[in-house]
């Protein structure tokens, strides 16, 4: 009971947050509602006992990358966009597009959750500690992708740093 | 217990408004937070999935997707700071310095 | 309703717990400002706050009401819902972050297994508070202080995560219940195996909670108030309480990890069993001191406020000593763990507090560059050694069979030879900078 109550709020901010991320004409608005649909997307991946994902999600993502969207959206100054046109000329398009893409991949789950076996998930006791078995798997199987991962970031890192660059 | 197929729509959801945004508005810094929000949604999905399996390797996917989402946002922020000190323009339809 | 009946009286603990928290809290807080004010008038050779109340007792509760009855003032062209909401984000995080902190064996709201990783990303998520706060006023200062705190919030984010994940390499676990059992099982606090990696950690905390000499962003000299100037009243009184929550929750962590916890000195041996009066001996001697004084006040009503703490204390002494004096397997001797566990954390906490006020009132404050300079050049290349350093000592000890005490010293010597090379160098770069702008 305390579980559906659960999923069905966090679910419930998660699309309203992103539903007003889209659609608002203050950027920062927009990045606060994208903040709040990061840590309603955070509260579900707790809500499925995955409690390391749920942390990384939070100091990751709500507390690194939005921080560094919001740097970048004061640093530039925004009050030109406040009053121009928000959407682009072909809008009607666009969301008809992605209406026809949801419906398709709506009506695949839903053909398919009877064919496959989209049951109950595994039972909460039977997992180990979500850092333990993250750790585990992380650092014996996937080792190579890790090491490749902490070279992506390096150079992102410098990538960002002289992108943003006065002179270079 | 909440079915997996109730994840998979949430996820669904996500995905479309994602999609909704970035198909559709003008401003490039709304279309990257699109952008995460579409991976988000994928992230919602894969970890639904790991625990109706029973293993970690869904975690562990999310947890690259987010680190990727990382250097992509601070990479296309980085761009999004240049082109705007040289064309002072945060709208996708101006930026069309390679159209013929 | 059958539902929320039955969630009460699961989770009755918890709920309490949390209730004390947020209620006592801002009093706490109030009390830290109050007990600042007296060590920076000490420090200074005068007296500090004494007139509201006898020794200045009740100069929290008048600062509550004045800043409650202020007028609140918005700026004209400000956001006013993001400029509304600001200060409770600050807030929030802040209180949200002591949840998984373990005040005493008794006294924890939710053990998680993230519990000490679940603190420093929650009290992360305080930046968002500062940032909007400083953007939606609408003014040069707050978005510049603002900008600048943020910047330093992160820069020295890292270097304390690395510090943390060197002692929990010797933790073992991120559950903070867990960590201080270990520490009791190794009968030593982790500040003895990784000094280094606490050193780091006490500077980082420094520069998390915006404190001297790292305080640029906020001083009235330099930018007004930083984020906090367009804030009067209520509002200001919110992003001061979170600043002063995230001062306990900071040094809570830091108790946690490196100090013990709540064990006593020496908590595995018991040859040092005498040191179990040292609560109720304080209490007594601090409740002594308010009766000596309370003769010398010049109002009858301070008189018997002061002698009315006093007796308080005595109270608070009884309870702390009564655990000791019962028989062994009652159940009063059996509330010993948490009684004085609670005692020796919040002794703990409260002498952090006190090395933080220190450090505020003896050293001048940094400037911007040199803070940045400090925090990516100097402490997270340290912080990365000090991990690595654990490691080859953790691997020396559990593979090869040294002992713990020439494993960790060695690593610790060699950490701190690294930090030596590292600081000379980053002197030599000063002077380089200091001749090309006295040239230019």
């Amino acid at each position: 009971m305390l579980d559906q109550i659960v999923f069905y709020f966090f679910a419930a901010l998660a699309v309203i947050s992103a539903v007003l991320v889209v659609t608002r004409r203050n950027v920062v608005q927009s990045a606060i509602f994208l903040i709040t649909a990061l840590l309603a997307t955070a509260g579900i991946f707790l809500q499925l006992h995955a409690e390391f994902l749920f942390i990384v999600q939070v100091i990751l993502y709500a507390g690194g990358i939005m921080v560094l969207f919001v740097f970048v959206i004061m640093l530039i100054n925004m009050d030109v966009s406040l009053h121009q046109v928000q959407f682009n000329r072909q809008w009607w398009l666009g969301l008809l597009l992605a209406l026809v893409l949801g419906a398709q991949l709506t009506v695949a789950i839903a053909v398919g959750r009877s064919g496959l076996p989209l049951g109950e998930p595994a039972p909460a006791t039977m997992l180990e500690p979500s850092t333990e078995l993250v750790g585990r798997v992380l650092f014996n199987e996937y080792m190579l992708p890790f090491e490749i991962a902490s070279i992506l970031l390096l150079v992102a890192m410098i990538g960002a740093v002289v992108m943003a660059k006065k002179k270079v | 217990m909440i079915p997996t197929s109730h994840y998979l729509f949430l996820s669904l959801g996500l995905f479309t408004v994602g999609v909704i945004g970035v198909v559709t508005r003008r401003n490039v810094i709304i279309i990257l937070m699109s952008i995460e929000l579409m991976l988000n949604a994928v992230n919602i999905n894969l970890v639904a999935f790991s625990r109706l399996v029973g293993s970690a390797e869904g975690h562990v996917f999310a947890i690259f997707i987010i680190t990727d989402a990382a250097a992509e946002a601070a990479v296309g922020l980085g761009i999004i700071i240049a082109f705007f000190r040289n064309r002072e323009t945060l709208l996708g339809d101006e930026m069309d310095l390679l159209k013929w | 309703m059958h539902a929320l009946i039955n969630f009460v009286i699961t989770y009755w603990v918890p709920l309490v717990c949390a209730l004390a928290i947020v209620a006592v809290l801002p009093l706490a807080a109030g009390y830290i400002v109050l007990m600042e004010r007296k060590v920076m008038a000490d420090m200074q050779a005068r007296l500090g706050p004494m007139r509201v109340g006898p020794h200045g007792l009740l100069q929290p509760i008048a600062d509550a009401v004045k800043l409650l009855l202020k007028e609140d003032i918005i700026p004209e062209e400000a956001d006013k819902a993001i400029f509304w909401v600001a200060p409770l984000i600050s807030v929030t995080a802040g209180m949200l972050a002591m949840s998984a902190l373990a005040i005493g064996p008794w006294f924890q709201i939710a053990d998680l297994n993230i519990g000490l990783l679940f603190v420093v990303g929650i009290g992360a998520l305080g930046i968002f508070g500062i940032v909007l706060g400083g953007w939606s006023s609408n003014s040069h200062y707050s978005l510049l202080g603002a900008l600048r705190s943020a910047a330093q919030l992160v820069s020295y984010e890292t270097a304390a995560g690395m510090a943390i994940v060197g002692a929990l390499l010797l933790a073992g676990t991120l559950s903070t219940r867990e960590i201080i059992e270990t520490q009791a099982d190794y009968g030593v606090w982790f500040v003895f195996a990784a000094p280094v990696g606490f050193f780091i950690y006490v500077v980082a905390s420094i520069a998390e909670t915006n404190r001297a000499p790292f305080d640029l962003p906020e001083a009235e000299s330099e930018l007004v108030a930083g984020y906090m100037t367009e804030y009067s009243g209520f509002r200001w009184a919110l992003y001061f309480l979170a600043e002063y929550t995230n001062m306990v929750v900071v040094a809570s962590i830091a108790t946690t990890l490196f100090l013990g916890g709540w064990l006593r000195p020496f908590a595995g041996t018991r040859a040092f069993d005498f040191l179990d009066f040292l609560p109720s001996v304080l209490m007594l001697g601090v409740a002594g001191y308010c009766f000596y004084r309370a003769p010398k006040q010049p109002v009858k009503v301070q008189q018997m406020v002061l002698a009315a703490v006093g007796g308080l204390l005595i109270l608070v002494a009884g309870i702390l000593l009564a655990p000791l004096l019962a028989p062994g397997g009652s159940m009063v001797a059996s509330a010993k763990a948490g009684l004085h566990g609670a005692f020796w954390f919040l002794l703990k906490v409260g002498l952090y507090l006190y090395m933080f006020m220190w450090l505020r009132f003896t050293f001048p404050r940094y400037r911007f560059d040199q803070l940045m300079r400090l925090g990516w050049q100097f402490l997270i290349p340290l912080s990365i050694v000090n991990v690595m350093g654990i490691g080859v000592a953790l691997v020396l000890h559990r593979q090869y069979g040294w002992s713990h005490w020439t494993a960790f010293p060695l690593t610790t010597i060699l950490t701190l030879a690294v930090a030596g090379l590292l600081a000379s160098a980053g002197e030599k770069k000063e002077k380089e900078h200091a001749i090309v702008g006295e040239e230019a």
